[in-house]
């Protein structure tokens, strides 16, 4: 069935901001569904709130609008643009939520617009668990499909009787409890009468559900695609390593399945097909998740999500299949056979994706910012990125998965003393971010297979892998001298120079050097969908070491541009913005472009996105190998490492040392504004004044530094993004401990301390440099106060609060550091702004977090224009071939500009500290946001309302405003909480703060705290009931006291973990108070529209 | 930990490439057509397929033998491949059925083979120059000797290996449940999978000696006829292909499966031609022309029925047409006549391994069966 006629434009709608569980891997599927509808002529309209995205870039869509994905929003969308379709199974469970809501409140039937993709019904049979459990339970019986055995009891005596069929353990779940209060595992009567006796008790109901476990039972996946023929093919098969009991997305997954026959995966195929069919997903694609008893062969099937998820976009890369993509052109109504499989361009996509590799993918945690929560893992993903390597064998793809995660201590290492056997053998029970080291610790210590399988259910397949790489090492030590053979053999199980190194008692270099000196090198094979069946078209590459490489040769001079790997606090998909940019822009200028990255979840990584893609960890070695290969098949005119983070950054001075270029900024410029004297000589030479400073490497360096510039002091490790190991300091007791716990300090590595500037605006710039000519792509105000680290304050462009003349000082100041520094592309600096002086906090030499966002605030393609630059265009000629525009910059924006504000997503509500509570959600110089988004509109008030509504649930409009803040701040919250009582809400305050309130007018009912006792006429309970019981709308409160080590501020603490629980605003800092208030009255005037980021770049345009 | 011994192992193709690894699998040498196998599980009913007689099977899936061997999963009696050759042997199995490791079942069967190979530079290899003739040797290291050994061994084209995979006596596969209906099926090499599958709709199964004549086909007095798969060179089973047009004389329902599907292509009147690297997956899309749905299938042939696509065209039998095709190459994938039940098809639908879309054809048998029985009974009433 051919294209269908009746549709002629689509709104999809994305994501909204990266958090735990819903990354970029949403941004790579809805730009390749852009893509795809665009290509067919349709006219595509994107909401999407989530400015670092690539699909929000105007280029992607005829009608981009940057808006908050809620039911209000979009409906302005549709009412704007009048869609024929919608298709939201691109986006995530937001865009799927969005789209019932749209449903259920008419807007779609209003409009007449039609809901492609899955419908409402089999998204809501996907979704309703007695539905899913009928539907599995009327499928064919010699299918063996099942749902997890459970029984609701109402007494001791029921409980008992079920457990005779249920067995032990059992899982309790005691009903309507909040937050699962209650809750546990039974392993023996006693256990039972325990948990199940308190769970009746709790429970309101005297009611508890008990389900057989299956922990410890094999877990797969599989990824489905169905036309509307009803044409089904599986995508690729996924076996969770971790077995049952840790979220999938926090699981080591392997594909394709590794421990099947095919009698147990045809069943699973049947079942995925079947289950497909009966919930009715007409087209696309769908993820569906299995339990199998490892002793028996039962299989319960999980749950199976109507969409696009995480894991299609890991089968994606996987497999070759680009699921995404097939799924909007299916859901515009082609049939898979008549969709071309773009890899070997012959044959059709309905067919599965056979493998002659094995991937393998881990999870990237972020515990250390969150050192209060439990980092066990279990069904609750925490992760908040991973890295895919693929290897021609598991324990190779396994080597190159750990590696690519950029951690000391995620790969494996045999030195020192592994511990003690017993203790690592109940230590690997407790699933958690590293287990795989500790297993393999474990079996250093002398521990067998048997054991290892006992107390981690891990499959004794994979247990004897890792013993297999065991024996390697072992071999690897043992050894005479390193034979070719010998290398090969540690090369082919995943072993790195670095890990080689240290068992031989060697430099990793001299390694690679005596490797090289006996020609063992990867060869570099390719992934093709279909095991070498056909000749592949795309070259989509992966290291091996085998014996034939697949790398064609090339004429074009070859650009190779460097990822940022996984994701993490700090550097995520911003930078993937900036690489994907850079090869797009380079590739129009006549370069062949070469990505290296190893994440799945990105756009960089589509093998759609480069001339070359090769999909490999981001260590010195890999990308010396890969450099190599390029080298040759034909000439390379450089390496780019300044746009993806830090993990790029870090290889510069490696890379050039062993010879390769780097275009752009070369690296002893990075260097020089990393290092704290050198930039200093450039700031005293330009005449620009910094926060007082000093660099130490013992308590005592700190406190005479610390001493001299009074407290507090700003203190953190060098090298370092995202403020990791950044605080605020306020007396030397504190910083003796903050200098006795950073482990990473080294004479090569001090510690910075620097004068903390207290009640100064903090200001952002992006800039790009050419050698002579400053282009300001944008100067950004921090809504947060001073000391918030930069990637979690909100901040606005342009900056409201600045004049002229501070603009131009800024400029100037710019220029000077980029002239000094020798930028040559893309410089972030940040600034204060105190007491009318102009501090410079920090500059940066490459890509920052804020270039999406600036680039799209200011419609101008910075890191498009940055790839340029770095390869030796001057910012005249950019300006003249029309990248930049023609006159003007980011700096001065004319009227009809729009105000943009950017706001950040926290992860708060995922984690949970030892005892079951939320993790405190003050912000602090540690970057802890996972995401971010945008607000644009003409004015503040409304640009930070629809930041709000995008970024969390919102402003209120009235009810009740809780305010409780820090003395420092009572004077200057006066004004704006006035102004909240004026427009009704009712304002209920802590003691001190409604005192100040009533002296000043402003009527304030007093609220006890947690802990004090209720005085007379107190009867509406604490103030953390009331938030519990959703009586108060938006929480004020500002901490005081110091933090340290990421342990909560006592005072509040609280209080705000309880609006994280029950997701109500928390503003934490008075800055932010004013902003909230001026969007609240946006929101009350009810005229805030929306506008496309075309329609506001064709308003600048004519503006300039 | 035991500590291994690899033993060196020689693959050598019949243009001079050679690959190196060690030994799995019993030790030797063997000579035979290698081709190359892209399915991902399945490969204790690849090994024991009877159609892989005769030929080396490079495995495209690196890790081979990861859930051992069992009981149940055997296609037929033994293991038929001549030699094996794959990149990652399991040590150990793991999986709840598995009564022994792959690497015992190939010594114990004496099923020569080497691991450690690039296989997929070998399979782009055989892709790009087709399948050839191959060695492998753990007990030389002769190369130009075994370039000489490949090049001495007879080709596939004009191969029959029908005696050596045939049943010997005729056996009886019972019905599940009530009995409905009796097949005469011609064992060229079939897998246990397909009388198992006729069973299960039940049909009381007769499976006949290859060497059968038409008299002890219709002795069974079966309401359909079935051809197997097998291996080897269709154009040399003439007297099957015989068999078949007495069959089709007699308008006896008939079903054939991959070399069925072959042999009923000649009975029609068609040839067939050696395809350059074959079919040999599980992952395989076939469209079924009638309905315009797509099945992915099991396949594993090196042959195919030259016969018009896009066109019915004309047999002693009546019209027929082409009612199966594979969408990576266009080549002719089931047959069937239009004036009477005859139909084949030359993937496999009975599966194992691979997926079960193509099963309904085993329900067409079925209902083209009984309605015929139905027509006959009408017939018997009126006459």
């Amino acid at each position: 069935m051919p294209k269908r006629e009746d549709i002629s434009s689509v709104l999809v709608i994305g994501s909204g901001p990266i958090v735990i569980g819903q990354a970029c891997e949403f941004d790579y599927s809805g730009t390749q569904a852009c893509r795809v509808l665009r290509d067919e002529g349709i006219r595509v309209i994107l909401v999407n709130s989530n400015p670092a995205t690539i699909m929000t870039d105007p280029e992607f869509a005829d009608a981009t609008y940057v808006e908050p994905i809620t039911p209000e929003f979009v409906e302005k969308v549709i009412a704007a643009e009048r869609p024929d379709a919608l298709l939201a199974t691109l986006g995530g469970q937001t865009a799927l939520n969005a789209a019932i809501a749209l449903h259920d409140n008419g807007v779609l039937e209003k409009y007449g617009v039609e809901l492609i993709g899955a419908s409402v019904e089999a998204i809501e049979k996907g979704e309703n668990r007695e539905i899913f459990k009928s539907i599995v339970e009327s499928l064919p019986e010699e299918w063996g499909a099942e749902v997890a055995r459970s029984a609701i009891c109402h007494s001791m005596e029921e409980c008992l009787a079920a457990v005779e069929d249920l067995g032990y353990p059992v899982v309790v779940r005691p009903s309507f409890t909040m937050g699962g209060a209650g809750s546990g595992l039974a392993y023996d009567e006693a256990d039972l009468y325990r948990i199940a006796g308190s769970g009746l008790a709790l429970s309101p109901t005297t009611e508890v559900l008990l389900e057989e476990s299956i922990l410890g039972w094999k877990e797969y996946e599989l990824e489905v695609m169905r036309d509307q023929a009803d044409n089904v093919v599986i995508v690729c098969s996924i076996e969770n390593l971790d077995p049952m009991g840790v979220h999938t997305g926090d699981s080591i997954t392997v594909a394709p399945a590794m421990t099947l026959t095919d009698v147990e995966y045809q069943r699973l195929r049947d079942i995925a097909i079947g289950v497909i069919r009966e919930v009715g997903v007409d087209t696309g694609g769908c993820n569906i998740q299995f339990a199998v008893n490892p002793e028996n062969g039962r299989i319960v099937v999980i749950e199976m999500n109507p969409r696009v998820s995480r894991s299609s976009a890991l089968a994606s890369k996987a497999t070759g299949f680009p699921i995404a993509k097939i799924a909007a052109k299916v859901a515009i109504g082609y049939t898979l056979d008549e969709i071309p499989n773009d890899i070997t361009a012959e044959t059709p996509a309905s067919f599965e994706p056979t493998l002659d590799y094995v991937v393998v993918k881990v999870p990237r945690f972020a515990f250390e910012k969150f050192p209060a929560a439990d980092s066990t893992l279990t069904t609750h993903m925490k992760s908040v990125g991973e890295a895919m390597a693929i290897g021609r064998n598991f324990s190779e793809a396994l080597g190159k998965a750990l590696r690519s995660l950029e951690r000391a201590g995620a790969t494996f290492d045999w030195a020192g003393d592994p511990g003690d056997k017993d203790a690592l053998l109940a230590e690997i029970e407790r699933p958690q971010d590293g287990r795989l080291r500790l297993v393999m610790n474990a079996i250093r210590a002398g521990a067998t297979p048997e054991q290892i399988h006992e107390h981690t259910s891990i499959d004794p397949w994979f247990v004897d892998q890792l013993f297999l790489v065991h024996e390697v090492a072992e071999r690897v030590r043992a050894a005479e001298t390193l034979t070719p053979e010998l290398l090969r053999l540690a090369k082919r199980h995943g072993f790195s120079d670095a890990q080689i190194g240290e068992l031989r008692d060697m430099r990793e270099d001299v390694v690679r050097g005596v490797r090289h000196a006996l020609g063992v090198r990867p060869v570099y094979k390719t992934v093709d969908t279909c095991a070498a069946e056909f000749a592949a078209r795309t070259p989509y590459h992966y290291s091996s070491y085998d014996e034939e490489t697949e790398v064609m040769p090339r004429e074009r001079p070859a650009v190779l541009i460097l990822g940022s790997g996984p994701n993490r606090i700090g550097q995520g998909i911003e930078f993937d913005y900036s690489c994907v940019h850079a090869a797009l822009s380079l590739s129009e200028a006549g370069y062949e472009t070469v990505m290296v990255n190893c994440n799945p979840e990105t756009v960089s990584t589509d093998y759609d996105t480069s001339d070359r893609l090769y999909f490999e960890p981001l260590t010195l070695e890999d990308v010396l190998e890969v450099v190599h290969a390029e080298q040759q098949a034909g000439p390379v005119a450089g390496v780019i490492v300044q746009l993806g983070g830090q993990t790029p950054l870090g290889l510069a001075a490696g890379l050039e040392a062993a010879g390769v270029p780097i275009v752009g900024t070369p690296p002893a410029a990075i260097d020089l504004a990393e290092e704290r004297g050198a930039f200093g000589r450039v700031l005293a030479d330009a005449g620009l004044p910094a926060p007082k400073h000093g660099t130490a490497t013992t308590f005592e360096g700190a406190k005479r530094v610390a001493d001299e510039i009074g407290y507090p002091v700003l203190v953190r490790p060098s090298y370092v993004l995202g403020g990791r190991g950044m605080e605020i300091v306020y007396d030397e007791e504190a910083l003796k401990n903050y200098i006795r716990t950073a482990t990473e300090i080294s004479p090569e590595r001090p510690v910075l301390v620097d004068r903390f500037l207290d009640d100064a605006v903090e200001i952002d710039v992006d800039a790009l440099y050419d050698g002579s000519e400053l282009f300001l792509g944008g100067i950004m105000e921090h809504i947060e106060e001073a000391g918030v680290h930069s990637g979690d304050s909100a901040c606005v462009l342009p900056p409201i609060t600045l004049g002229q003349s501070e603009i131009e000082r800024i400029r100037e100041s710019t220029e000077a550091i980029a002239a000094g520094v020798g930028v040559r592309g893309l410089i972030n600096i940040q600034f204060a702004l105190s007491s009318d002086t102009l501090y410079v906090l920090e500059a940066n030499p490459r890509a920052s977090r804020t270039v999406p966002f600036v680039s799209k605030a200011t419609a101008t393609p910075l890191a498009k224009a940055a790839a340029r630059l770095m390869l030796g265009e001057s910012i005249g000629e950019l300006r003249a071939a029309g990248v930049l525009p023609a006159e003007g910059d980011g700096g001065y924006l004319p009227a009809a500009a729009p105000v943009a504000v950017k706001e950040a997503v926290m992860p708060f509500s995922r984690f949970r500290t030892y005892e079951g509570r939320y993790v405190d959600t003050v912000l602090g110089p540690e970057m802890r946001s996972t995401g971010e988004v945008m607000g644009i509109d003409a004015h503040y008030g409304a640009a930070f309302a629809k930041s709000q509504s995008g970024a969390q649930n919102g402003l209120p409009t009235s009810g009740a405003v809780f305010v409780s803040v820090a003395n420092r701040d009572k004077r200057h919250m006066i004004f704006p909480v006035k102004r909240l009582a004026d427009l009704g809400f009712e304002i209920l305050a802590t003691r001190g703060t409604a005192e100040v309130l009533h002296r000043n007018g402003v009527p304030a009912t007093v609220v006890r705290k947690l802990h004090e006792e209720p005085r007379d006429g107190e009867d509406g309970g604490s103030i953390v009931e009331r938030i519990h019981a959703q009586e108060v709308q938006l929480v004020i409160n500002t901490p005081h006291g110091n933090t340290r080590g990421g342990s909560p501020r006592i005072d509040g603490y609280e209080i705000r973990t309880a609006a994280v629980a029950e997701g109500i605003g928390c503003i934490t800092t008075v800055q932010g108070l004013a902003a909230a208030v001026q969007g609240i009255e946006a929101q009350r005037a009810e005229s805030i529209g929306v506008r496309s980021l075309q329609d506001w770049g064709a308003a600048l345009t004519e503006a300039r | 930990m035991s500590e291994r011994h690899p033993v060196p192992a020689l693959l050598v193709l019949e243009d001079g490439r050679v690959f190196r690894g060690e030994s799995y699998g019993a030790a030797g040498t063997t000579v035979a057509e290698i081709v190359f196998n892209t399915g991902m599980t399945g490969y204790q009913e690849t090994l024991t397929d009877p159609s892989y007689r005769g030929q080396i099977v490079v495995m495209t899936a690196p890790h081979i033998g990861n859930t051992g061997a069992n009981l149940e999963d055997f296609e037929s009696r033994k293991v038929w491949v001549s030699g094996y050759v794959v990149r990652d042997p399991a040590r150990v199995p793991s999986n709840w059925r598995s009564t022994q490791s792959l690497d015992d079942l190939l010594s114990s069967q004496g099923v020569v083979g080497i691991s450690g190979v690039d296989t997929r530079a070998l399979t782009r290899h055989l892709r790009e120059r087709g399948s050839m003739r191959a060695v492998i040797s753990t007990e030389t290291s002769d190369v130009e000797a075994l370039i000489e050994q490949a090049n001495a061994a007879p080709e596939m084209t004009g191969s029959n290996f029908l005696a050596d995979v045939t049943t010997q006596e005729p056996y009886v596969v019972p019905a599940q449940g009530e009995k409905r209906l009796t097949v005469a099926a011609l064992d060229l090499g079939i897998k246990g999978m397909t009388p198992r599958r006729m069973a299960e709709r039940g049909i009381e199964v007769h499976v006949l000696p290859a060497t059968s004549s038409l008299d002890d086909v219709l002795a069974a007095e079966p309401d359909g006829v079935f051809v197997s798969n097998g291996p080897g060179d269709p154009a040399t089973a003439d007297h099957a292909v015989e068999v078949i047009q007495g069959v089709l004389e007699r308008k006896i329902p008939f079903f054939g499966i991959c070399l069925g599907n072959q042999l009923f292509g000649r009975a029609l009147g068609r040839g067939t031609y050696k395809l350059k690297y074959g079919h040999r997956g599980i992952n395989q899309p076939v469209q079924d022309r009638t309905t315009g749905r797509v099945e992915v299938t099991a396949h594993n042939h090196g042959f195919a029925v030259d016969a018009p696509i896009d066109s019915d065209f004309d047999t002693p039998f009546g019209p027929a047409r082409v009612t199966h095709v594979g969408l990576n190459d266009d080549v002719v994938e089931g047959l069937a006549l239009l004036e009477q039940t005859a139909f084949s098809v030359q993937y496999h639908p009975e599966a194992a391994a691979g997926p079960h879309d193509a099963a309904y054809l085993f329900d067409r048998f079925v209902d083209a069966m009984q309605g015929e029985a139905a027509d006959n009974a009408t017939q018997e009433g009126n006459r």
